[in-house]
């Protein structure tokens, strides 16, 4: 496979031809941020928080999906990207009940923590207060839609990690919302295994184990990222 | 021809919220009618519609910054009823140990942050200094002490929960943590410390108590009923044992009552001016029915309290009444004993190895769609009652507070002191403090302020029958 050679923040790298730019910054130890991305699952790039700047393209491009080309020169941080990420966040906060004091994931949580990092410390947007209700049918895990940022790591680790496929989007715009099966209470499907792979895939505190108490809920991505990389280099790497 | 005119406290100071006092004068100037007010809506019986059961102990904690671990326990226990289970013997203990810290530390800021100012500088004193600062100015000491011992009871709750606000620790079937032994070992070396100031702010009420013998006649001195829990021997109980009513007289009128039945005893009252609920005993209907909560309630209801000092002290508290002890302005006495009731028992429970246990959360499923969750906040009995859906998701949530329960009796204490103090449309200000004291005495908690100290400014009106505004004096 060809190496190509790009600059990252100003630093020269090489990144295998195809790679993402989010796999290249990573393996040059640059960091960017990123929400809907998740190892051991195809990209989506559906929260753009890891949109790059690249020379001579006047948009912003996600990082995640935009592959490595000769020569290109990408900026990782600057204040217009700083501008946008917090934008990003704050719209995601106000569109759904967010509620961190109170939420089974607070301390937990990659939207949280995005926030904190981001000096997000409020926000300018009206939030939407939807009503949303909580999906509790299922005997060992719950889904509460206040806190869903639809990403879809728990769809995308449904279909193709566990391969049950009960896990899917319905709906369009800020209406969309994370279904079982055909759009029916969890604790109906026939296809889930009840594996908790979506669980564990959740960046919030949407999907959560059953009885989980404010700050409880600590979901095990880890987890997930070892049983792809199992199947596909037949490591066993805990 | 004189106006019937409106006298209005609002805010009223150095208590934990927001609330406003209307007294009502006649024609002649004299006090018709007073009442307060609670101003604030908080809304957690209806938005906890829908929220899993597991969430409850952590967002009703969030009622109060000052008494946060008496929802959380009320709302574990009552997740306990729901789950069907017993919990662990080790964690009945932890939750105990933190209320026991958590009746230490709020006891503490009523007594020496809210009360004190009054009661040791005068209620005369310049407002200005009638305040925490002005205490620690004037009596360094003490102030310190005071502040050293509610740090105690925070550190408690601290150690249990990983916070000293809001800690999200006990839940429906137990508890999260144990007592680390640093924790033990941490509670152990301040208990010399809190005993000594303790005993020495009873020690300093008791000998001011004589100066103060109006209060203790006008501060809402009247016959009532009492309600507090009780242990199945009658003893003084704060997180287990049975309710019980006791008339003014000392007479037991109903014991042993189940939580689960409260609604067969207590009546729920709305008044159109106030956002605070007004609890009555059923059986003598609304407002007759009024009874009395908190520290002086549980100690009129006990028999005893299980500990030496704090023995001795409720036997010496008891001699203040016939039956019960009836003035509101023994709260604050009765607030001195509970905080060494509390530190005795923590000193009794520090050598259980339970407290370091693992075994803490009993696991279960929804087994029952409706608890009730009982415990004795600093401030009086309370009740959260829920409704849930076969998977856990809330229906319907009924919480009695303490202060609602105390509410007909603030009214009826305003009412007394207003009674006393005030003549006509001249209002001066020490004259008010003293009816706002007189509800300070109840340490009614409304929200989750904790920087009411010194910090809200105080306007009084005086309104004509028409509503103008005839006289106004403002503090900051």
């Amino acid at each position: 496979m060809a190496a190509k050679t790009l600059t990252i923040d100003g630093k020269q790298i090489s990144a295998f031809e195809g790679a993402t730019l989010l796999q290249a910054a990573e393996e040059a130890g640059i960091k960017i941020p990123t929400l809907c991305h998740m190892e051991g699952v195809y990209d989506v790039s559906a929260c753009r928080l890891c949109l790059v700047e690249v020379a001579g393209v006047s948009k912003l491009l996600p990082a995640c999906t935009t592959r490595v080309s000769e020569g290109m020169e990408v900026t990782t941080d600057s204040e217009r990207l700083r501008k946008y990420r917090r934008m990003i966040l704050e719209l995601l906060f106000a569109e759904r009940n967010h509620v961190c004091a109170v939420c089974v994931s607070n301390g937990h949580c990659e939207l949280q923590t995005l926030a904190w990092t981001h000096g997000m410390d409020h926000v300018r947007f009206d939030y939407r207060s939807p009503r949303w209700e909580v999906d509790n049918t299922h005997p060992r895990y719950g889904m509460d839609h206040n806190r869903c940022i639809l990403c879809t790591r728990c769809v995308r680790a449904c279909w193709h990690i566990e391969g049950a496929g009960t896990k899917n989007v319905s709906g369009r715009g800020v209406n969309s919302r994370i279904i079982s099966d055909l759009n029916q209470p969890w604790g109906s499907s026939d296809t889930c295994t009840s594996c908790g792979k979506c669980v564990d895939a959740c960046p919030t505190g949407a999907l959560f184990s059953r009885g989980s108490s404010v700050g409880e809920m600590e979901h095990d991505r880890q987890k997930l990222e070892f049983i792809v990389t199992a199947r596909e280099k037949k490591q066993w790497i805990a | 021809m004189n106006m019937p005119s409106r006298i209005v406290i609002d805010p009223v100071t150095r208590i934990e919220g927001h609330a406003k006092i209307t007294i009502q004068l006649d024609d002649e100037g004299a006090v018709a009618d007073a009442h307060f007010h609670v101003t604030e809506f908080r809304g957690f019986e209806k938005f906890c519609e829908g929220r899993p059961l597991g969430e409850m102990p952590g967002i009703t904690a969030r009622i109060c910054g000052i008494c946060p671990v008496s929802h959380l326990l009320a709302s574990a226990k009552a997740g306990d009823q729901i789950l069907a289970v017993t919990i662990p013997p080790a964690a009945d203990k932890l939750r105990r140990l933190m209320n026991l810290g958590q009746i230490v530390q709020s006891h503490a800021l009523s007594f020496f942050h809210l009360s004190a100012p009054d009661l040791l500088l005068g209620f005369d004193a310049p407002p200005a200094t009638r305040n925490i600062f002005g205490l620690a100015a004037a009596q360094p000491d003490l102030a310190r002490s005071g502040i050293r011992l509610r740090q105690f009871g925070q550190e408690i709750i601290e150690l249990l929960g990983g916070e000293k606000i809001h800690p999200s620790w006990a839940v429906p079937g137990g508890v999260r943590a144990p007592l680390s032994e640093e924790g033990r070992q941490r509670i152990v070396q301040w208990l010399p410390e809190v005993r000594v100031t303790a005993l020495t702010a009873l020690k300093l009420f008791k000998s001011i108590l004589k100066k103060h013998k109006a209060e203790t006649q006008i501060f809402g001195n009247f016959p009532s009923l009492f309600m507090g829990l009780v242990a199945p021997d009658g003893s003084w109980e704060h997180h287990g044992g049975k309710l019980r009513f006791m008339d003014s007289s000392g007479n037991v009128i109903a014991d042993q009552i189940d939580a689960a039945n409260y609604r067969e005893h207590i009546g729920e009252a709305t008044e159109k001016t106030s956002y605070l609920k007004s609890p009555f005993y059923k059986p003598l209907g609304y407002p007759d029915g009024m009874y009395r909560v908190g520290p002086l309630a549980r100690l009129n209801v006990c028999e005893r309290i299980g500990t030496p000092v704090a023995d001795e002290e409720l036997a010496e508290f008891k001699s203040h009444g016939r039956g019960a002890v009836t003035s509101s302005f023994l709260y604050h006495y009765a607030r001195l004993i509970e905080i060494i009731a509390a530190i005795e028992r923590i000193e009794l429970m520090m050598d259980d190895p339970d407290l370091l246990s693992n075994q803490l959360r009993a696991d279960a499923g929804i087994n029952k769609l409706e608890g009730v969750g009982v415990s004795e906040a600093p401030r009086g009995t309370l009740f959260h009652h829920y409704e849930v859906d076969e998977t856990g998701l809330i229906k319907k949530v009924n919480l009695i507070i303490a202060t609602g329960q105390n509410n007909l009796a603030m009214n009826r204490t305003v009412a007394q002191i207003a009674r006393h103090y005030v003549r006509g449309k001249k209002i001066l200000e020490p004259m008010l403090n003293r009816v706002e004291a007189g509800i300070r005495a109840f340490d009614p908690c409304l929200s989750c302020s904790t920087h009411a100290a010194g910090r809200m400014s105080l306007r009084i009106r005086v309104l004509g029958a028409d509503g103008t505004v005839v006289n106004e004096i403002t503090r900051d």
